[in-house]
Parts: C-alpha cells; structure tokens; sequence
C-alpha cells in the first residue's frame, strides 16, 4: 500500500469524494430527526377561537380564559384606572404602543376596542411567566408608594400598567400582547378572530 | 485451597490474553499513583461518582412506574403528576426510591461545586490539567440540563413555570429566538410534547452523554496525574523505578480513604431523605404539590436552589444595551457565568497553583467571589425587590471581576515560594 511518502491524488479526490457524500448523507439523515420535534400537526391545528360572555364583569373586575393554552385576561377597567392610564404615560417604555404587540385596531391610549375592556394575553414578555393582577393603589411588596394598580411579575419583577403597557428599565422588553379579537353584539368577546379587524 | 488459586489465576490469564483487565486494574487503581498529601476536598470526586450511580439506579426503578402524559385522568389530575403521587402512595417502598432521587439531585449539585471549589483552591484547572476542567465544566453544564429536565417530570407548578421560563430564555436571540423555543417545546406553550421529549433527554440522552463525559474526565486525569493541596507536581521527583516520591497508589490507599468519605457521606444522606426530604421547601419546592395550571404562575416562582446564583444574575440586568432588549443580556449573562469557569486555565497567571502559596490579592478576590456567590444563591429564592435588585446587580459585577481581572491580579500579586515536595508526610511510607 506505500507509496513511498508520495500522494497518491486520484485516491486522495476519490478519499474526499466519499467523505463529502457521505457527509452531506449524513446531515440529511438529521432532517427528519430535528423535524420531528416541531410541533407535530395535531398541536398547529389546535387553537380554536375562544367565545366569552363578559356581561357579568362588572367594572374593576377581571376575569382569565385559555385560549392556545395560554391565559388571556379580560379587564373591565373603571374611569379612576383609565385616567391612571395618562400619569403612566411618563413611565413605561412604549407609552403609545409603537411596537407590534396588538392588532392595529388596537393601537390607541387604551390599547383595546371598546375604552374599559382591556383583552391581553397574560403571559410576561420577559420570560413567560403571568403576572399577577395587583389593583390596589400605593404601596405593597415589589411596587413603590405611587404605583397606581396594574400588574407585577413574580418572576423577574416586571410592572405592567392597566393598559399592559411595561414600565421602563424592566426585564420585559414589551407590553403585553393584546390578541386578535372582535365583538358579537355588546357583551360576547370572540378571542382569535377579528375578520380583519372590521367587526 | 492453592489448587483454586491455580485455577483463578488461570483464569484471570485467559481473560488477560483477550481483555486488559489486570493492565487496566495497574493502570487506573494499584498503580496510579496519586499525590499522597490528599486532605478533606479530595472526597468529593468519588461521591461525585457515587452520587451518579445512585441517580441512575433510583431512576431506573422510578420510570417503571412513571407516566410522562400530561393529559388529565378522569379525576382532572395530570397523569403524570398523578404517577408521582401513585409512586409515593402505593409503589412498596416507592417513597424512598423518589426521595433518593429527589434528594440526590441537591446532593449531586452540593457535591459537585465542592469538587469545583477544591479545583479553584488548588488551580487543579492550570496546565497540563486544562482538558480535565475543560471535560468537568461539560459535566457540569450536563448535570444542569439533567437536573432541569428532571424537574419537569412531576408536572407541578414549578416544573411547569420552571420549563416555561427556561424554555422562553432562548426566545431571546435575536431573530431565530421564538422559532427555536416553539421547536424546543414541540408546540406554542410547554404541554405534553415537551414533557415527553424531556422525558426522553433526562432518561436517555443525557446521561448517556454524562457518563461518556465522565468517563473522558477520569481518562484525562489518570493521563496527567492528580494535583494536590500543595499545588506541586510529584511526577517531578520518581524514585529509581520511576514511581512518583510523593505518590502512594490509589489502591488501596485511597480506595480506603473514600470508603470512609462515603459512609459519612451516606449517613449524611439518608438523614435527610428519611428526615427532611424536602429540605424546608428547598430540595422539593412546595408549590410543585400543585398540578400544573398553564393559567396561573404561582406568587412566587424560584428554580431550586442549585440555579439561583445564575438565576440571580438573569434577573440583575435590566438595561438594553446596543439597541438590544435587556431579556437579551440577561440570558447572555446568566449563561457566561456558567460557561466562565471553562476559561479559569487561561485567565490564571500566577506563578504558583495552590492558595498556600498565592497572595493576599487572590485571597481577597476568592473570598469575595465566594460571599457573592451564596448572596446571588440566596437573593435567587427571594422574590425580586428594587434593593435587592441592586444588590444582586453588585454581586454579578463582582462575580464576573473575579474572572475577568483574574489575568492581571494573579500576576501582580505577591506569592510565596512554592516547595519542591510535598509538605505533609502523608499517609504512605514512601
């Protein structure tokens, strides 16, 4: 087999040939392997639109539904949290919502359709944690004397105002996420499904 | 009776003519010859192996009765976290096989940092021992992927949020960040397809992983030899047969010491899984008595103990930099704290190995490290405040100091003279 030290070339390219095809085989043989932990069929179709009947929040009020496995929150917000909505202005980081956390029509001072009925995801953008709803005005464990209600994370300690809107200097780089909605008539939310955002 | 000799001896020579059996017994036990000045650190290696034989063999027996489904049972209980339970209740002695488990998984990470330390007191990591540290940091950052994808499994509300945060710090690279977090779960949220895929890397990839791993580390070591508290090479000074004069053979010698080191260590052990398995909350958080509710995050969530000085560091940086979300740096930081302690053989300048000989620079440094290290640890089971926000922001600063000034004071700093052989007479009688 020796060749005296010399470089037999054509073995060498047939060597590396091999090597090469046999490489890329092997890539390709990891496809279907990394594929296999995407989310398999069943889990994309689920994730239907979610129906509420929110005639019975009364103003103040909050109540959770799950809607693709996560909490979405829905907030009957009273004149005293919406006017908190404008001395937060100064303190949060996207006071006017410029970031693509919510559709379109959502896109205003209160971040919802109607003025009091905040919808939103209640899922932290930090980490995904949910926060904890803390209403109370002044001063408690993780929030100062001035905090005008909103919500706190118990995970990394960020401050949601009653809009969603996250304070600055925060872990969580965003406001919370309002999803896609629409109404059915005055007190039926549909979460999911906004025809375009026209209903 | 010399007759049965003559036979084992016999036998022993056929095996030896097909398998290296007496030159691997020479080789790694009767005559590797290790620095015979070993003192109380020196245990922690061995229970290190020890602590990794009884995680295999409790869960071995564990997975015969556990169910990775996180589906609701008729009685709207998680199967899987039903399975736990039915494990703790009706399982014959299943309670202790968990416990042994459960408290194993602390014992291993208390284990393993005192293995660690000892390498930082002694500059084990220094060369020609690089790639022992180099293997011992992937075991480490291994055991942290077991022990976090072990802790799912019960399907509790720390197992479920626990996953949900970790799983969303990948969320945070830039661009490929969400994608590779949905892909990582095998949906949109943590649920049944990431249970079972963690199922499977906590009972089979991982360890199988870990004990390559494991074994590469003690091939490295018994390539190079072992360091010692006096930071000295023995292979400097041999004997005319080319036997170390400061080293004593492993066998028995410190067979025997770490028998010794185990039936502590064992005492110790089952005192707390018969009388305080769940460790004040601290080896089996409380709240992972709750099944998982995807809905609610409990008040208060902190990983177990072993994480929260990294933990603590994630939780420190709050402020963007470079037009990047401080999520971003807050994962970036937490993991370089981990992965910095594969760059101590380079960062480390200093003349001498062991802490007998370094100075007072170094002292102080280490010291402060330390301090910082448990204050971090602790702040991470404490929820978030803005002083101790502040105060974890001040240990992180320190932490990392420690590293990355590591090649200037190290250097300056005024060393004793290190001795040409090992100072204590130790236990042989070489």
């Amino acid at each position: 087999m020796s060749n005296d030290g010399k470089v037999d070339c054509s073995r060498r390219r047939l060597l590396v040939a091999t090597a090469t095809i046999g490489g890329l085989g092997g890539v390709a043989a990891a496809v279907p392997f990394v594929s296999s932990m995407l989310p398999s069929e069943r889990a994309k179709a689920a994730g239907a639109p979610v129906e509420v009947d929110i005639s019975k929040l009364a103003p103040g009020q909050m109540m959770t539904v799950e809607w693709r496995g996560k909490p979405v929150w829905i907030i009957n917000r009273t004149k005293e949290q919406l006017a908190s909505l404008k001395v937060t202005d100064a303190k949060v980081s996207d006071p006017k919502s410029e970031r693509h956390q919510q559709p379109d029509y959502c896109k205003n001072e209160t971040r919802s359709i109607k003025p009091e009925i905040l919808v939103a995801v209640g899922i932290c953008t930090h980490l995904g944690c949910s926060p904890s709803e803390k209403f109370k005005t002044g001063a408690e464990s993780g929030v100062d004397a001035d905090w005008p209600g909103g919500f706190v994370c118990p995970c990394h300690g960020s401050t949601f105002d009653l809009a969603g809107r996250v304070y600055k200097n925060k872990p969580a780089p965003d406001n919370l996420e309002v999803p896609p909605h629409m109404y059915l008539g005055d007190a039926r939310i549909v979460i999911g499904e906004d025809k375009g955002g026209k209903a | 009776m010399s007759a049965v000799n003559a036979k084992l001896k016999d036998l022993l020579g056929w095996v030896d003519e097909r398998f290296p059996l007496t030159a691997n017994w020479k080789a790694h036990l009767s005559e590797y010859y290790a620095p015979k000045n070993f003192n109380f650190w020196y245990f922690f290696g061995s229970l290190a192996l020890l602590v990794l034989v009884l995680q295999i063999v409790t869960g071995i027996f564990l997975v015969m009765h556990f169910k990775p489904d996180a589906t609701l049972n008729a009685a709207g209980v998680p199967v899987a976290f039903a399975s736990v339970e039915y494990i703790m209740r009706d399982v014959p002695w299943g309670w202790l096989i968990r416990y042994m488990h459960s408290t194993g998984a602390s014992a291993f990470f208390i284990v393993v940092y005192m293995h660690m330390f000892r390498g930082m007191l002694y500059g084990s990591y220094r060369k020609p021992r690089e790639l022992i540290w180099i293997f011992g940091m992937l075991i480490f950052l291994c055991l942290m992927a077991e022990a976090f994808f072990g802790y799912l499994l019960p399907w509790g509300q720390m197992s479920y949020w626990g996953a949900q945060v970790i799983v969303n710090l990948f969320s945070a690279i830039p661009f490929v960040g969400p994608d590779l977090s949905i892909w990582i779960r095998g949906d949109y949220v943590v649920g049944d397809a990431t249970l079972n895929r963690f199922f499977a890397f906590h009972v089979i990839a991982v360890p199988l992983v870990l004990v390559g791993l494991v074994a590469a580390h003690i091939l490295a070591l018994h390539e190079v030899g072992s360091n010692n508290p006096d930071g000295v090479e023995i292979k400097k000074k041999k004997n005319a047969q080319g036997i170390p004069l400061d080293g004593i053979p492993f066998h028995p010698y410190y067979t025997v010491k770490d028998i010794m080191g185990v039936v502590v260590f064992l005492i110790v052990f089952s005192l707390i899984v018969f009388y305080a398995p769940e460790m004040g909350g601290y080896f089996l958080e409380y709240n992972n008595f709750f099944p998982a509710n995807p809905l609610q995050t409990p008040p208060h969530i902190a990983p177990v103990w072993y994480f929260t000085p990294f933990y603590s560091i994630l939780r420190a940086v709050t402020y963007p930099l470079f037009g990047i979300d401080a999520k971003f740096w807050g994962v970036v930081a937490m993991g370089a704290s981990t992965l910095i302690f594969a760059l101590l053989p380079w960062l480390d300048r200093s003349p001498v190995k062991s802490i007998r000989y370094r100075g007072p620079i170094y002292k102080t440094f280490l010291a402060a490290f330390v301090v910082c290290f448990f204050t971090l640890g602790y702040l991470g089971v404490l929820p978030p405040t803005p002083m101790r926000t502040l105060v974890s922001q001040i240990c992180s600063v320190i932490y990392f100091a420690f590293f990355l000034l590591m090649p200037f004071y190290s250097k300056i700093d005024k060393c004793k003279p290190e001795p040409d052989r090992l100072t204590s007479s130790g236990h042989g009688a070489h």
